[in-house]
């Protein structure tokens, strides 16, 4: 694990250097007058900050990832059934993402219909999701795998609850995108529609990494 | 150009209408800083007088009677936890980062200032929390400001009921604050720096406040997550971190639990924490010896390289905290390799400020007193460390006062002299005002050769073996000779923090009493001392941005009349664009 670890962190660490060495590399005490710097500056602020967070969220289930796979070898660890379910909730999860997926092409094209329509299905399929989780754990307490009968259920429990905290966070903002959707849009209003597209299309993005998290994290918990 | 700045774009600006939009549900990020600076003092001091009361049990077993074992317990660990989190990263983050990132990059103020707002009264709630544990049945916890398990959820520590649960909440809250506010400073650095704001142009000051937001914001993470397991482990009964064991003679009711995994993530979180605090720090101090020497800091570059090569490096140096639980020896070789590689770094920071003083034309102002003070401070905390690195000097010393000798010198005091140097250093632009220069004299000698009183003799103390922690000694664990140089140090560290009272007097007097301080007192280069208002006005330029020609340390340049020039100055007629004038290279 911790020669896993290591060398992530290097490889990690070689990446950004190649990213910022060129830039680190400028004699800044002799160059005089204005430089433009593209780059960075050209994305808007809200897709940087968003994935300034998803690098914390990766931080934080990494961290889990790294604890789980640690522990999982102890040899009182009594692995939970994993329910059938889970592969529905699976499902629907693709499904959510493929739809908002649908909405950012949409929303590129501007095709305000297409937007509403996907964009609401996204929530649909995710709120499912969400249902049919806490589905598995209600099968999972009547068969008698509480949040503290072993250290397998508890991490059961606690990374499936924070994966789903994740999605609660960002159907938040797909409520707020989807009632801008909804709204009879102001034709005169250009940064309006801009604006929409931008919301989709970073809503979109966050499904896409909790797609891919849930993965990782369904198949690490049913692995074990 | 493809180039617009994000603050030149003319969106809508939140113009604050009334009182209360304007000082309490403020999304400027002047009022914010200076909202998150005084809450963050405000703590500070209560951890200051908490550290004099146990102190004085210290010094003075037999007179004082008013500090119960528990009592001990509890002070020991609300100072630490207060001082390193509550105080140090927000005042740091919360309050320099919120107030200098954008006056230095030249912005109107950070990019989601609703977030940076929600920041700032999460972060009081997460205040609140911890305060509260003050006034449930038990008090706070008496774990010890790492909260080592099993001990910290165990029975017969105090605090076990109520306490620790809301360290736990309060922690988990302010990541939570602090991430807003981190997300923030992120962004407004990437995205919101004026035209000309190259990264390479930034002051030191914001490279160090960002690289330490990156650190915070990808290890504070792994605090989070043992405070949850922690919680879960309290609450419902899950056994992450508590093993089986016996309990006041109770069998208690977990099993498996692996302690040493809390210590693992915690300190996965608590080494980064000390460059989360310092890199702001080193950033600072370089922006205030170079405005004060004037003279450009030396090896600008380098300074950068090293703030970013010690980021990267501060995590994968954590286990340095445990070598006394029991790991692998070639784990602890790993360990101590890299903690003896992060000095090298470290160490060309030290030189490149003492560089960057030598034939500057010095003026002794308080903040350079402050600056020039941490270095020595630095320094010596920093030698200690050295030490303490090595695994088998690492053991006999491991809980002794010379481990607390060593990190108060290293990240109490070190940081706290930058903390008032930069106080000082932009009080006159964040209030308008200048401050007592005789007052703050009087400030810094009384703080620094007090807490050279307090920290030297417990070097001392930890090479005779006196451990830590505990709540009396008798002739058993402190011979009998150390006595007397164990009660000076509760003498100095009560003298320390009643000097603190020069700088309240001063700080607060001269807000109102004080010089006007005219826009530029100290005659710097970086952006925030050219706004058109002082103080800086909401949206801070006025009608148009700044922009930037120049980088940072344009001091004492030969053939130029004024020895600074500020970083929006254009390069004068003449002068072929992209060369420096009269400067061989």
């Amino acid at each position: 694990m911790n020669v896993t670890f290591l060398f992530t962190a290097l490889i990690g660490a070689i990446l950004l250097w190649f990213a910022l060495a060129w830039k680190l590399r400028t004699k800044s005490w002799i160059v005089k007058g204005v430089i433009s710097e593209d780059g960075f500056s050209a994305m808007p602020a809200h897709r940087v900050g968003l994935w300034v967070f998803l690098a914390v969220v990766t931080s934080l289930f990494s961290l889990f990832i790294i604890i789980y796979n640690e522990r999982s070898t102890f040899p009182d660890w009594r692995p939970l059934p994993d329910p059938q379910l889970l592969w529905f909730n699976t499902a629907l999860l693709v499904l959510g993402s493929i739809a908002l997926q649908l909405a950012r092409d949409a929303a590129k094209r501007d095709q305000l219909a297409a937007i509403r329509v996907n964009l609401t299905a996204a929530g649909v399929f995710t709120i499912a999701f969400l249902a049919g989780q806490v589905l598995a754990w209600r099968q999972l307490t009547d068969s008698g795998y509480f949040l503290s009968t072993n250290p397998a259920d508890s991490f059961f429990y606690l990374l499936t609850g924070l994966h789903g905290l994740h999605l609660l966070g960002g159907l938040f903002v797909w409520a707020k995108t989807t009632m801008n959707a909804w709204r009879k849009p102001d034709p005169e209003d250009m940064s309006e529609a801009a604006g929409l597209r931008l919301s989709v299309q970073l809503c979109s993005v966050y499904w896409h990494y909790l797609l891919l998290l849930w993965l990782v994290l369904f198949y690490m918990l049913s692995s074990s | 150009m493809a180039y617009v700045a994000i603050a030149d774009r003319d969106h809508h600006l939140h113009d604050p209408q009334t009182f209360i939009t304007k000082y309490i549900w403020s999304q400027d990020h002047k009022v914010i800083a200076v909202q998150y600076s005084i809450t963050a003092i405000s703590v500070g001091v209560l951890a200051m007088v908490l550290s004099s009361m146990f102190r004085l049990q210290l010094g003075f077993p037999d007179t004082f009677s008013f500090v119960t074992p528990e009592n001990y317990y509890q002070y020991v660990t609300m100072h630490g936890m207060i001082m390193v989190i509550y105080l140090l990263t927000a005042l740091f983050l919360g309050g320099f980062g919120n107030y200098l990132i954008p006056l230095m990059c030249g912005a109107r103020d950070m990019v989601f200032p609703y977030m940076n707002m929600l920041s700032y009264w999460v972060y009081l709630l997460s205040v609140l929390v911890l305060l509260a544990s003050f006034f449930i049945p038990g008090g706070p916890t008496g774990a010890g400001w790492t909260l080592y398990p099993p001990q910290a959820i165990a029975d017969g520590t105090p605090g076990v009921n109520g306490g620790i649960m809301l360290m736990l909440l309060s922690l988990a809250i302010f990541i939570v604050a602090f991430t807003m506010g981190g997300l923030n400073y992120v962004t407004t650095v990437l995205q919101a720096r004026c035209r000309g704001m190259t990264l390479m142009r930034m002051p030191l000051s914001v490279w160090g406040i960002f690289v330490a937001t990156i650190l915070g914001l990808l290890a504070f993470p792994a605090l989070l997550v043992a405070a949850i397991m922690m919680l879960l482990d309290r609450i419902v009964g899950t056994s992450f971190f508590m093993p089986e064991m016996l309990s006041m003679g109770d069998q208690n009711a977990h099993n498996g639990g692996s302690p040493i995994l809390f210590q693992h993530l915690f300190w996965f979180f608590g080494h980064p924490e000390v460059y989360i605090v310092a890199l702001p720090a080193f950033g600072m101090v370089s922006d205030v010896l170079a405005t004060h020497a004037r003279k450009n800091i030396f090896g600008y570059r380098m300074m950068v390289w090293a703030i970013v090569a010690i980021g990267g490096l501060s995590f994968i140096v954590w286990a340095h905290h445990m070598y006394v639980s029991g790991m692998n020896p070639y784990f602890g070789f790993f360990f101590a390799t890299t903690t003896l590689i992060i000095a090298v770094p470290t160490a060309l920071k030290v030189y490149n400020w003492v560089l960057t003083l030598w034939r500057g034309d010095i003026r002794l102002t308080v903040p350079m007193l402050f600056a020039i003070g941490f270095i020595f401070t630095f320094t010596h905390g920093g030698l200690t460390g050295l030490f303490l690195g090595n695994v088998t000097v690492d053991l006999p010393l491991s809980d002794t006062y010379f481990v607390i000798g060593h990190f108060h010198m290293v990240m109490g005091v070190s940081p706290v002299m930058v903390l008032f140097a930069a106080i000082y250093h932009w009080y006159p632009k964040i209030t308008g005002r200048m401050f007592s220069d005789t007052l703050g004299k009087w400030h810094f000698w009384c703080t620094l050769l007090g807490t050279y009183a307090v920290y030297l003799p417990m070097h001392y103390l930890g090479l005779l073996g006196v451990p830590r922690r505990y709540y009396a000694y008798g002739s058993d664990f402190m011979p009998d000779s150390a006595y007397t140089l164990n009660s000076s140090i509760t003498v100095a560290a009560v003298f320390v923090a009643l000097s603190q009272i020069f700088f309240f007097i001063n700080v607060i007097w001269s807000m109102r009493y004080g010089e006007k301080a005219g826009s530029n007192p100290w005659g710097a280069t970086t952006l925030e001392w050219q706004t058109p208002d002082t103080p800086p006005k909401h949206g801070n330029w006025g009608a148009k941005l700044p922009t930037v020609y120049r980088w940072a340390y344009d001091y004492s340049v030969p053939g130029e009349k004024q020895d600074f020039v500020p970083q929006n100055v254009p390069p004068r007629a003449g002068i072929v664009a992209g060369r420096d004038h009269g400067v061989h290279h």
